[in-house]
């Protein structure tokens, strides 16, 4: 590799600026007023602020409500990361196959992605309507009377069907083209030693694969974590009731609906050392098992 | 994301839309700013409300702007508050009410702002119901009640003909006849769509029952305690969920519309809503329909009392020049003059705030027409009670929220209504307090 010189040692720093202004004004100064904040009940109005330490993180992680809260967004994550990831690396692999009108289907796949969430979201209020949800007649068919807002089950799991659904073309474009940068020549080396195209999948195509699941994977998770906010919100109809919600969810309710700064900020900060352990574990884990070319 | 910089950027929003105020010069209009949540039809009765006040006159011009729901325009107003670009009049709803009111130095007493600008105002003027929810323990108007209805009981007609009963006055005759008739006849008896404000606020109010300490939260913030768990709301909650399991009750979520939706189908024969409901549910059935008082239980009281009204009032925003001011008094005065209050009562079914608007309505023959209407301003007009006047109550968005967690779990099984109503107690105190706490009461 041939190595380059700035003139002034300032030069990289300086067209760094943008970039660092940018992280600078839209993440970090906001983070640290949230964990500031944290530490004070803050009158909406006047920002009057009273210290109290660490109560607010104190009653968030004694509160049932939050526990609830933090133990269903588990399942979700892991549910709607996986799920769309499985359904899109499937669809993928099946689209590449096609020989015949490959990118009607390609097309017809990746048309979702172009859905905004909050649409998704209307979309999936109305599949389960209790009263004229298509989704909901299906489900009757099979004996259970499905019923989203009052059923706790019912709608954890029309929100992860959603909240997948509107994932899985994000995955499918990326194993798509990762598809197509396994060279030929491997594939067809592949299909001489062995018959069985399951197998070939899972021993040659899904390890080549690997970088782009792992990236998949962690986008997925924080799209489940954070992302789904608008399908939520959506799906209970801004009232949250006894639905199961996500602690992004909740941190909105609390602060937004609820005008509670403090106790909001404080589950914002729980959350932000969450998603820093979970992606700083998922680096150290699974990357070491995954070799890039 | 972060909270700070939606706020920042809700604010920014809220800037771009303000009209040039520093361009105001004499000859101009002063132009004053009214944020509001009436989407769809009522958005345009209050479009249709602010022309008619430009109209009327040249020196002052309100702008309506729509914000969402009565959440978002309480959070957009707050934030435009602290950027300093807030509107002059903000449309804060029932449970909300206590957040503003308890924020002093925020809001201007309408009855100062009125006093003020040299309006005459006579608190008598309005309905007795209206009267005190949104004034502080010596009875001063803080807010400018403007959309106010108060839950009432829809029915079917041709349901109620089916089953051969009646509307049922009482919880009694619910159980016993109205109910079991009904589920005979194929339907579900009756559904509800808003249990804290049914179920929990105005049932207090309807049985003159003490909702908080400190007289309901009027009288301060500090130490005021919530009293939902008394026996008669197990009682009734023990009831609810009796009839729920065995198909004398509909419950289709938290969701307003899920609910109404039951009724509109022509599923359920009674539906328990808002008395401003009135004029969407002439559009959306296609059955004859009618309403009546909510019921009450004769065990606890051998006569019901008046309920609560519910909806939002007009605040006057402080920290604004006093020509403007004056602009938002004589849009106050406009908007409670009785040609005002009863077109919008006839468009909306929210009722009157004035006498004056209520004998319009009468001699206009508007309940000759339509019976219902007239069904929340009669039963706002019920006898009154200690406990009647209204709730104060802060962070009270949170504990309705934790109320309707409560009851969606008594019904799903998940607690039982003596753990359920211990929790709600436990919690909605803790909030309470933490409220007197971050307002310094």
């Amino acid at each position: 590799m041939q190595s380059s010189r700035f003139d002034s040692p300032l030069t990289p720093y300086f067209l760094l600026l943008p970039q660092m202004a940018i992280i600078a004004i839209f993440f970090l100064w906001p983070a640290a007023e949230a964990i500031w904040s944290s530490f004070f009940l803050e009158d909406p109005f006047f920002g009057t602020r009273t210290f109290v330490g660490l109560e607010n993180y104190f009653e968030a992680l004694t509160s049932a409500d939050y526990r609830r809260a933090a133990w269903f967004t588990a399942i979700f994550t892991l549910i709607v990361a996986l799920g769309s990831l499985a359904l899109g690396m499937w669809l993928a692999v099946a689209a590449d196959n096609v020989l015949r009108g490959r990118s009607a289907y390609k097309t017809v796949l990746m048309w979702v992605y172009a859905i905004a969430p909050p649409v998704a979201g209307l979309i999936g209020v109305m599949l389960f309507d209790q009263h004229i949800g298509p989704l909901v007649d299906f489900v009757g068919l099979f004996g259970h009377k499905m019923k989203v807002g009052v059923n706790w089950w019912d709608t954890a799991i029309a929100m992860m069907i959603v909240a997948t659904w509107k994932q899985i073309p994000y995955n499918f474009i990326f194993v798509l083209s990762g598809l197509q940068s396994i060279p030929n020549s491997v594939r067809e080396a592949a299909a001489i030693d062995c018959r069985s195209s399951v197998r070939r999948f899972w021993t040659v195509i899904f390890p080549l694969l690997a970088p782009t699941t792992f990236f998949l994977l962690v986008i997925n998770i924080t799209y489940a974590l954070f992302e789904t906010f608008g399908i939520i919100d959506l799906m209970v109809k801004g009232e949250p009731g006894n639905n199961p919600k996500t602690l992004v969810y909740k941190v909105f309710l609390d602060g937004f609906r609820g005008n509670d700064l403090g106790g909001s900020s404080a589950q914002s900060v729980i959350l932000m050392i969450l998603v820093l352990v979970l992606t700083i574990a998922q680096f150290r884990l699974l990357e070491r098992r995954i070799h890039y070319k | 994301m972060d909270r700070r910089t939606f706020l920042a950027v809700s604010a920014a929003t809220a800037a771009g839309t303000l009209p040039g105020i520093s361009m105001v010069k004499a000859a101009s209009p002063v132009e004053i700013q009214w944020w509001h949540a009436m989407g769809g039809k009522l958005g345009e009765v209050v479009n249709e409300i602010s022309t008619r006040f430009n109209a009327s006159q040249d020196a002052e011009k309100i702008t309506p702007v729509y914000k969402g729901g009565y959440e978002d325009t309480l959070t957009a107003t707050i934030a435009a508050f602290r950027a300093g670009e807030h509107p002059n009049i903000s449309q804060v709803f029932d449970a909300g009410a206590a957040t503003i009111i308890a924020a002093k130095g925020a809001v201007v007493a309408a009855e100062d702002l009125l006093a003020e600008a040299g309006v005459a105002f006579d608190p008598n003027d309005y309905i007795e119901g209206v009267r005190y929810f949104y004034a502080d323990s010596n009875g001063k108007m803080i807010g400018m009640p403007f959309n106010s209805s108060t839950p009432i009981m829809y029915y079917n007609e041709e349901a109620l003909k089916k089953a051969g009963v009646t509307p049922p006055k009482t919880w009694e005759e619910f159980e016993e006849v109205t109910a079991p008739a009904l589920k005979k006849a194929g339907y579900v008896p009756m559904c509800q769509s808003h249990l804290p404000w049914i179920f929990t606020e105005n049932f207090h109010s309807r049985h003159n029952l003490q909702f908080a300490t400190n007289n309901n939260g009027f009288d301060g913030v500090k130490g005021t305690k919530i009293l939902v768990n008394n026996p008669h709301m197990r009682m009734h909650f023990s009831r609810f969920k009796n009839w729920i399991d065995n198909g004398l009750f509909g419950y289709y979520g938290t969701g307003w519309g899920d609910n109404q939706a039951a009724f509109e189908k022509g599923e359920a024969a009674m539906w328990l809503g808002s008395s401003g409901s009135f004029g969407g549910l002439l559009k959306s059935t296609n059955f004859p329909f009618s309403a009546t008082f909510l019921p009450y239980w004769k065990k606890v009281t051998e006569k019901p009392y008046r309920t609560f009204i519910g909806g939002a009032a007009l605040f006057a925003l402080s920290r604004k020049p006093a020509e403007e001011n004056k602009a938002t008094a004589d849009f106050f005065k406009f908007l409670s003059s009785p040609e005002i209050q009863y077109y919008w009562h006839k468009e909306t079914g929210y009722v009157p705030i004035t006498n004056a608007a209520y004998e319009l309505a009468k001699k206009d023959g508007h309940y000759e027409r339509f019976p219902a209407a007239e069904i929340g301003i009669k039963q706002l007009n019920d006898r009154p009670g200690k406990w009647t006047r209204g709730y104060r109550l802060g962070y009270y968005v949170q504990i309705r929220d934790v109320m309707n967690r409560e009851y969606g779990r008594i019904i799903s099984g998940e607690t039982d209504v003596d753990t359920a109503f211990a929790t709600i107690e436990k919690e909605a105190n803790a909030l309470l307090d933490k409220f007197a706490r971050t307002v310094g009461g």
